[in-house]
């Protein structure tokens, strides 16, 4: 697996990035945190588009850049491919041009990527033909993620690709953008601010605040632990629970997912049966009970091992962490109600989560 | 009546046609840095680059008659080298023309490489394309309305240039005898005639090339731009 490591300083009026990181890249590794974090400006050092950073960047045995040694290996023999949030692709030419300027470029590089497999996992052909000028935001970023791919990249980056994007055509890249590390066997680094796509795509996160890394590792484990602060906002602290599914139920239009041997159930999804989901449950959607409740109409009721209350003071709010099998949950509730139901470690509960709770994108 | 003597038509069109050919060459480097350059020299290079467009054409006549002779080191250093003169030769007048429309070659270019920013050569760089590479295959077609602008500008106006010429090429024909010396000499002489003939043909002349100019960057917005 490649490793990607970087210990990096860069000033930019207003702005200072600081950030230190090195680990393994498995899959599709999310860059998050809010806007103004840094995510863009790290991304941008690491493909060797910003000169002015101090530091060292090395991936997969390679040392990119290092400013103490005075090194500095420019974009175009990194070997990687990158795509915009502005897609960039070269209006003087086609759409078939535009390819043919990255393979043209990449011929004798290893491994061979083929035009036909990125046209066809793409479905870039009915496109061929037309200009830059001609293509809607969601194709202009197919073609663009095709033409990086015909770089031959070792290491894809992608900054925000879908962030100019409506949800609906969101939704439309997002499987193809999380089948590229397996069919074409390069890691992916993807910058983005929504948790919705981290949740739907990424095996592994690094998280950016201010200029500096503040987590990394898998994404369950990392939100599990992290309040992240997102666009402005406080994000709402949740976590990501791994599930697969089990069963569809067309007459209610609902799905069956299978949690450690406990049952959840969400609305239908177009997903096939077996196959592993990632689900984002927000802290405050978990209801806790001490017994388990009847008559109600939420759907699922998860026994869980209560490992944490931590009270916030000066608030009427308390954080439960709570342990679902191997899985971590989290829930949000009064300090009173933790008072009332006597809510201590080690304790048995209930957690309640109703259906409708879950984002139905995060598929 | 004989026909007009269209000798000072070839040579106006030659003239113009070396110059733009120097400028592209000389002008293209010097706009890229002008429009990529953020040093304190870059206002003093602009400023030196425009000056052609507000002095006088014999002033700029006069100074490199001044520098270009035999007497001044440049200009004997050239004719050790080549065994020829730069005053009052069709070298000297490429020269002189060159600095006289410089502008015209440098300030489109810049214009069109500032408008184009860095994002295509970012783009072009994380697909394995060097820098010439990427100059070629993306700045130059993407900067197509630009040199098209600049080419008509700095051959047009290569074409009107008149005190330059006179200060440093005089009237030899076939020589440095253009067409808009050629003119200025039959008013002088009072042959209208012959003036009136060689006026409309370079009122006609100019107007068929700005025509075609605007026809075709008019035709083909998205493919040229």
């Amino acid at each position: 697996m490649a490793e990607l490591s970087f210990d990096l300083a860069l000033s930019h009026p207003g702005f200072r990035l600081e950030a230190r990181h090195a680990g393994d890249l498995p899959g599709i590794t999310a860059l998050f945190g809010p806007s103004g974090a840094g995510k863009s400006t790290l991304m941008r050092v690491i493909a060797g588009l910003e000169r002015g950073a101090a530091g060292r960047v090395g991936f997969d045995g390679t040392v990119w850049q290092d400013s103490a040694r005075r090194l500095f290996v420019p974009p175009q023999r990194r070997g990687v491919g990158m795509v915009f949030q502005d897609a960039r692709l070269f209006g003087h030419l086609s759409v078939a041009g535009n390819l043919r300027y990255a393979e043209r470029r990449a011929r004798g590089v290893a491994p061979e990527i083929a035009a036909d497999a990125v046209i066809s996992a793409l479905d870039l052909g009915p496109l061929l033909g037309r200009r830059p000028a001609q293509l809607s935001g969601g194709e202009r970023q197919r073609v663009a993620i095709g033409r990086a791919l015909l770089s031959r990249p070792r290491l894809m980056l992608m900054d925000e690709p879908l962030a100019a994007l409506d949800l609906r055509r969101k939704a439309a890249i997002l499987p193809y953008i999380a089948r590229l590390p397996e069919a074409f066997g390069m890691p992916v680094l993807y910058v983005t601010h929504a948790i919705d796509e981290v949740a739907r795509i990424a095996h592994d996160m690094i998280a950016l605040k201010d200029g500096c890394v503040v987590a990394a590792g898998p994404v369950a484990d990392v939100f599990a632990r992290l309040d992240i602060d997102a666009g402005g906002s406080r994000f709402e602290a949740g976590v990501i629970l791994e599930a697969r599914v089990a069963a569809l139920d067309a007459r209610w239009q609902l799905m069956r997912l299978d949690l450690g041997g406990q049952t959840l159930v969400m609305p239908a999804a177009p997903v096939e049966p077996g196959a592993k989901v990632q689900l984002r449950v927000r802290a405050r959607d978990v209801l806790l009970a001490t017994r388990r409740p009847e008559g109600l109409s939420a759907q699922n009721v998860l026994e869980a091992e209560l490992r944490e209350v931590i009270e916030e003071p000066e608030t009427a709010f308390a954080e439960i962490f709570l342990g679902v099998g191997a899985q971590p949950l989290r829930a949000r509730v009064t300090r009173a109600a933790v008072a009332q139901l006597g809510l201590a470690p080690g304790q048995r509960v209930f957690a309640v989560l109703k259906a409708i709770s879950f984002d139905r994108r995060v598929l | 009546m004989s026909l007009p003597d269209l000798a000072p038509l070839w040579l106006t069109l030659k003239l113009a046609a070396v110059t733009t050919l120097a400028l592209l060459l000389i002008g293209t480097p010097l706009a890229w840095a002008l429009a990529r350059g953020r040093g304190r020299w870059k206002p003093v290079v602009e400023a030196v680059t425009a000056l052609p467009l507000v002095l006088p054409p014999t002033v700029l006549g006069f100074y490199l008659l001044v520098f270009l002779s035999p007497n001044a080191p440049l200009g004997a250093a050239w004719r050790d080298v080549t065994g020829q003169s730069l005053t009052f030769t069709f070298t000297g007048l490429v020269v002189a023309s060159c600095l006289y429309s410089l502008p015209f070659m440098v300030q489109p270019l810049q214009a069109g490489f500032e408008a184009l920013g860095r994002a295509p050569l970012e783009a072009a760089a994380t697909l394995r394309a060097g820098p010439w590479d990427a100059f070629f295959s993306v700045v130059v077609p993407q900067s197509a309305r630009a040199y098209l602008t600049a080419i008509v500008l700095s051959f047009a106006h290569t074409i009107g240039e008149f005190g330059v010429v006179l200060m440093v090429g005089g009237n030899i024909p076939g020589q440095t005898k253009v067409i808009s010396i050629a003119i200025y000499e039959h008013v002088e002489t009072i042959n209208y005639a012959e003036a009136h003939l060689l006026s409309a043909g370079m009122l006609v002349f100019s107007f068929l090339i700005l025509l075609v100019v605007y026809s075709v960057n008019r035709r083909f917005p998205v493919h040229v731009g």
